[in-house]
């Protein structure tokens, strides 16, 4: 494999690639992603950063209790958000256990959702402690069963030990099995990796190994996709396009739970990767609860008056 | 989908129905404020619309002015404890805090910077200023000048126009700490947010005459430079003004500080924070829209990183959100004056002519109003004026350097010495060269933070003395051995 | 009864560790309190100036960079080998001064004493004057005080030899370099001083002593503009507001003292404020 040129894929050329990355200065990124969450947008500005923010939303469950009934009920509310209004966009994909791809990509396509990814959580998820023969396998049963994004976790053990060289074959591997049929997302767990450093070299790590998007997190850890750690992943799609002309997307996921830290996100793609970041294709918010906040802002929008959690649906 | 495919901010704009602004003012004197004579016209530099008429100062007012000082420090502040004191400076400081949307909105209109750095950065810094110094009113004796400090008298003070409040904190806040009245002339084209602090020391029950505000231009302020009545002297502003100063007190008994210009250098070194450092270069001029004396009006950049962080440096720019002030999203604002305006013009095009490659950030600039896109100039060296001469506007001159002492070297070949930036993930390196730079204040990666607890102030022609800190109090009171 | 003619000494500048004579080839009469004739010093020109400035300013780092302990140990060396020497020192004041013997052995006293007493500031001023700022920030923030640059002094005509150490000691502790303008009718003291300093491990061109005419250095020492600092305690107060005026020009830190005290020290450094962020 090619690796863009920038590896070879030994280990020396890995820990050249990553020797070769700037640091973070913690305080300064601090600053930044602070200064941008001061943006107020308003009016027609917020209206479509709500719309485009639905339609970058991994509706996600993953549940130890998940079954096929609100897995169904899930894809529906995928497909139409609101019930009630039919300009409201689907969302990007479902999320879900591998278990349950099958019956979410029948389902979605049973109601007209064909547009509707579907996302399975791989890998040994959340914790990613599985020899390498199962998370191949766990990957090889969701691409099997329909999915359309696989996301991965990588080992979080290996790369703070700075066994980089094992986290890279591990993402190849993977990126392998998903050959075509499946675009692959590395989830980095950013509460584990703590510095900004970490993040930073994660994120080149991923995206020379072949990862389509990278993923702050697995929704089990906090802290989890903070604006801060958002803000040095979208710095290094940007670097990683101007060195590459590849764009690789961005996906936060854990404690977006609002219109208005959804909106945070869309700025900070806006500001730092750049307008073309601004779509599902490089760009998706994992979340649960955020889309029914979406929902009731969009609502209030129209009618100007706040709306209730009674007219969204819970699903 | 939406059929727009960016995501274009809808204007946010504050609203300025929270101010109300006289159609005419006059002086703060003695407690009270008083008819001025003669008038002049203050304006918003964003629109260039009217929005009052300031009154001249002449030499009765600063007589007025002055004698009001003096009878309050005789009668009363120097009389009342250093408790009593620190009271009226909490009570200031609060007043200050719950005002602080109007000071924001008034002096954004005065002066043009972005309402957001008035609303986060201007206004919360001056109320912190009195919030600091009120707590040194009663522990002068333990601020390093012996046990019995003593007040200098009635201070005179004259501000500059880049942050109108903030800069009367930094003068007012530990002039009254230490016990010393004050007479103080605010910018001619800013006077606004001083004469609503005037509002804030009635509402203090100040005494009447401890703080004394009298507006006008330079000859208001020669009046108080010369006045007899005074015993101290505070300026900020240019370096040109501040030799003035000290020439015409050499033979008299006052005592002065000067916080003036500056050229600083913005060191990036090759193992920087990359993303950091371009952020800290644009927070260094680009902020306040370089009117700021500490600007990182000097980038000085090691060679092997020099092209990428230019590029980045350029992407970042164009960022920049230049334009109405009061827009909660704006990041650059208006220049002050027609006059600066006139004068970043001329700077810059000596720039073009000495033969440095100008670029500007792509912007829309409004049509009314005095505005200055983000410029860079590559290019440069040591000789062109762009890089000897404070612009005081958000223009850049880019310089290299290949080993770090001649990074050190390029920095300190100035006679201004007032701050300078070092960008190096490099412990070691970053001590070291905060040892050579011969400036007051080093920021280490970062750059333009100010806080009242930290002393602000130039080696060589950049000043005399601090502002800020025990050594800024100092500066307020007799009882060093120098004189 | 001896024959022998005894050998007089020629007294010279002391720029950059050597003992030139003035560029001028000028010197000056120096008559005891009876008028009998002592020496002919030099009258050292504007020109002697220049040169000792660039000696200082070239030293000046290299001053600034040795160890408080080092620089406290080369001044407690200054009082060492002026101790060795206070028969000379006592026999030239007298001399010059017509002061009782008593009285120029307690200057020298003081003068041993005094530079003591500096030497030991060296390496506590920064403690004394820093400060570590708790700023409402991530950050870490100092304030250190340093050394301001080239200092020129003019030392007060009596005591010549305390009033020379007092412009010596506390400017040279902070890091700075100097240039003294030593006392004009008793420079003697002065110019047996640089022996003292040629034998002490100072490094050339950090202490630098002329001899000659306030009036005609003064206001070059005032208007040169690469001295950061003037130290005028010598000078008389009538002369302070030309010589402040003349300064003014690259805003040149101007003062006089009564006093040994840190102050005195203080007074010719700059407080540098250092922020540096805190994260990981």
């Amino acid at each position: 494999m090619s690796f863009y040129g920038l590896v070879d894929g030994t280990e020396a050329s890995l820990k050249k690639y990553l020797g070769s990355l700037s640091g973070v200065d913690q305080v300064g990124a601090d600053a930044r992603a602070a200064m941008l969450a001061t943006r107020s947008i308003k009016t027609t500005s917020k209206r479509w950063a709500i719309d485009t923010a639905i339609s970058m939303v991994d509706l996600t469950t993953l549940e130890g209790a998940d079954s096929p009934g609100k897995v169904r009920a899930l894809c529906a509310k995928a497909v139409r958000p609101d019930p009630t209004d039919s300009s409201v966009p689907s969302v990007g994909a479902v999320c879900v256990y591998n278990d349950m791809v099958e019956i979410a990509r029948t389902h979605l396509d049973l109601i007209g959702g064909q547009h509707v990814g579907v996302a399975a959580v791989s890998t040994a998820f959340p914790s990613g402690r599985a020899s390498m023969q199962v998370k191949i396998q766990d990957t090889k049963d969701a691409v099997d069963a329909g999915a359309s994004e696989i996301d991965m976790v990588i080992d979080r053990g290996a790369f703070l030990s700075g066994r980089y060289i094992e986290v890279f074959d591990e993402i190849v591997k993977i990126r392998e099995v998903c050959g075509s049929k499946a675009h692959l997302k590395v989830i980095f767990e950013t509460g584990e990796l703590v510095t900004y450093d970490n993040v930073r070299k994660a994120s080149f790590l991923a995206m020379a190994a072949g990862a389509d998007f990278i993923k702050t997190s697995t929704g089990k850890v906090a802290p989890a996709a903070t604006a801060p750690v958002v803000l040095v992943m979208l710095e290094a799609v940007r670097d990683f396009y101007a060195m590459t002309q590849v764009r690789i997307g961005v996906k936060p996921a854990g404690g977006i739970r609002n219109t208005k830290d959804a909106i945070k996100q869309l700025v900070l793609v806006n500001e730092t990767a750049g307008p073309e970041w601004l779509k599902p294709s490089l760009f998706r918010i994992g979340a649960s609860a955020l889309l029914n906040d979406l929902l009731m802002q969009r609502m209030k929008m129209d009618d100007g008056y706040y709306a209730s959690p009674q007219y969204v649906t819970i699903d | 989908m939406g059929e727009k495919l960016t995501f274009e901010y809808a204007p946010a704009p504050e609203s300025r129905a929270i101010v109300s602004i006289k159609p005419k003012y006059g002086h703060f004197i003695g407690g009270k404020f008083v008819a001025g004579s003669k008038h002049f016209p203050t304006i918003n530099p964003a629109t260039e619309e009217v929005l009052s008429q300031i009154a001249l100062a002449g030499k009765n007012d600063v007589d007025a002015a002055v004698k009001a000082a003096r009878k309050a420090y005789t009668t009363t502040w120097s009389k009342m404890s250093g408790k009593e004191r620190g009271k009226y400076l909490f009570r200031i400081a609060r007043i200050m805090q719950e005002r602080s949307r109007e000071f924001a909105v008034l002096e954004t209109l005065d002066n043009g910077k972005p309402i957001r750095e008035s609303r986060d950065v201007d206004v919360p810094l001056a109320a912190a200023h009195f919030f600091y110094h009120a707590g040194w009113a009663d522990k002068l004796e333990y601020a390093g000048l012996g046990t019995t400090p003593k007040a200098h008298g009635v201070a005179g003070q004259i501000i500059p126009w880049n942050f109108p409040l903030l800069m009367l904190a930094w003068k007012v806040a530990p002039a009254l700490a230490a016990g010393n009245t004050v007479v103080l002339k605010p910018a001619e084209t800013t006077s606004l947010t001083a004469l609503l602090f005037a509002e804030v020391c009635q509402q203090a029950e100040l005494p009447a005459g401890v703080v004394n505000i009298v507006t006008g231009d330079g000859s208001t302020g020669a009046l108080i430079v010369n006045h007899p009545g005074i015993d101290k002297i505070a300026f900020t502003g240019s370096t040109e003004v501040g030799k003035i100063i000290a020439r015409a007190v050499a033979p008299t008994n006052k005592s002065v500080t000067l916080e003036l210009g500056g050229k600083a250098a913005n060191i990036i070194f090759e193992d920087a924070a990359i993303d950091e450092s371009v952020e800290g270069i644009v927070n260094g001029i680009f902020f306040n829209q370089g009117h700021v004396c500490c600007a990182g009006s000097r980038l000085i950049l090691q060679e092997s990183i020099a092209d990428e962080v230019l590029e980045k440096l350029k992407n970042r720019m164009a960022k920049i959100r230049v334009g109405d002030p009061m827009d909660k999203n704006t990041d650059l604002g208006a220049i002050n004056s027609k006059e600066q305006l006139l004068k970043i013009r001329e700077l810059t095009a000596v720039g073009d002519s000495e033969g440095a490659q100008r670029w500007s950030a792509p912007c829309d600039l409004p049509g009314k109003g005095f505005w200055f896109a983000p410029t860079i100039f590559t290019g440069v060296t040591q000789a062109h004026r762009i890089a000897r001469e404070e612009i005081f506007g958000p223009v850049l001159s880019v310089l290299t350097f290949r080993t770090p002492q001649e990074g050190i070297d390029k920095a300190n070949n100035t006679p201004f010495g007032l701050s300078a930036g070092i960008w190096s993930e490099k412990g070691s390196k970053i001590l070291w060269a905060s040892q050579q730079l011969r400036a007051g204040v080093i920021w280490a990666n970062t750059f333009n933070k100010f806080d009242p607890a930290s002393p602000f102030g130039g080696y060589k022609e950049s000043g005399w003395g601090r502002e800020g800190g025990r050594h800024g109090l100092s500066a307020y009171l007799k009882g060093v051995s120098h004189e | 009864m001896s024959n022998r003619i005894d050998v007089k000494k020629t007294y010279k500048l002391f720029i950059n560790g050597a003992f030139p004579r003035t560029e001028s080839g000028r010197t000056y009469e120096v008559k005891n309190a009876k008028g009998v004739f002592i020496a002919n010093p030099c009258l050292a020109s504007r020109k002697d100036l220049k040169d000792a400035v660039v000696a200082a300013r070239a030293a000046q780092h290299g001053w600034n960079k040795a160890t408080a302990y080092n620089k406290g140990q080369i001044l407690y060396r200054l009082a060492e080998m002026l101790e060795g020497r206070r028969a000379q020192f006592v026999d030239e004041i007298v001399t010059v001064t017509g002061v009782t013997k008593a009285k120029a052995e307690k200057e020298v006293t003081d003068s041993v004493d005094r530079l003591v007493w500096y030497a030991g500031w060296s390496d506590k001023i920064s403690s004394l004057s820093g400060a570590l700022n708790p700023v409402a920030g991530p950050y870490y923030n100092f304030t250190i005080p340093e050394s301001m640059g080239v200092i020129a002094a003019i030392a007060p005509e009596v005591p010549s030899l305390l009033g020379l150490i007092d412009s010596i000691a506390p400017i040279i502790v902070g890091g700075n370099t100097v240039i003294v303008l030593a006392s004009t009718k008793a420079p003697l003291s002065a110019m047996s001083f640089a022996e003292v300093i040629a034998t002490s491990d100072v490094p050339a061109g950090v202490i630098n002593i002329l001899t000659g005419k306030k009036d005609e250095i003064t206001p070059w020492m005032a208007s040169h503009m690469d001295i950061d600092g003037l130290d005028i305690s010598g000078l008389g107060v009538k002369k302070h507001a030309e010589v402040k005026s003349a300064g003014s020009e690259n805003l040149k830190r101007i003062y006089s003292f009564k006093n040994a005290d840190p102050g005195r020290i203080l007074a010719f450094m700059e407080n540098k404020t250092v922020w540096h962020p805190i994260g990981l």
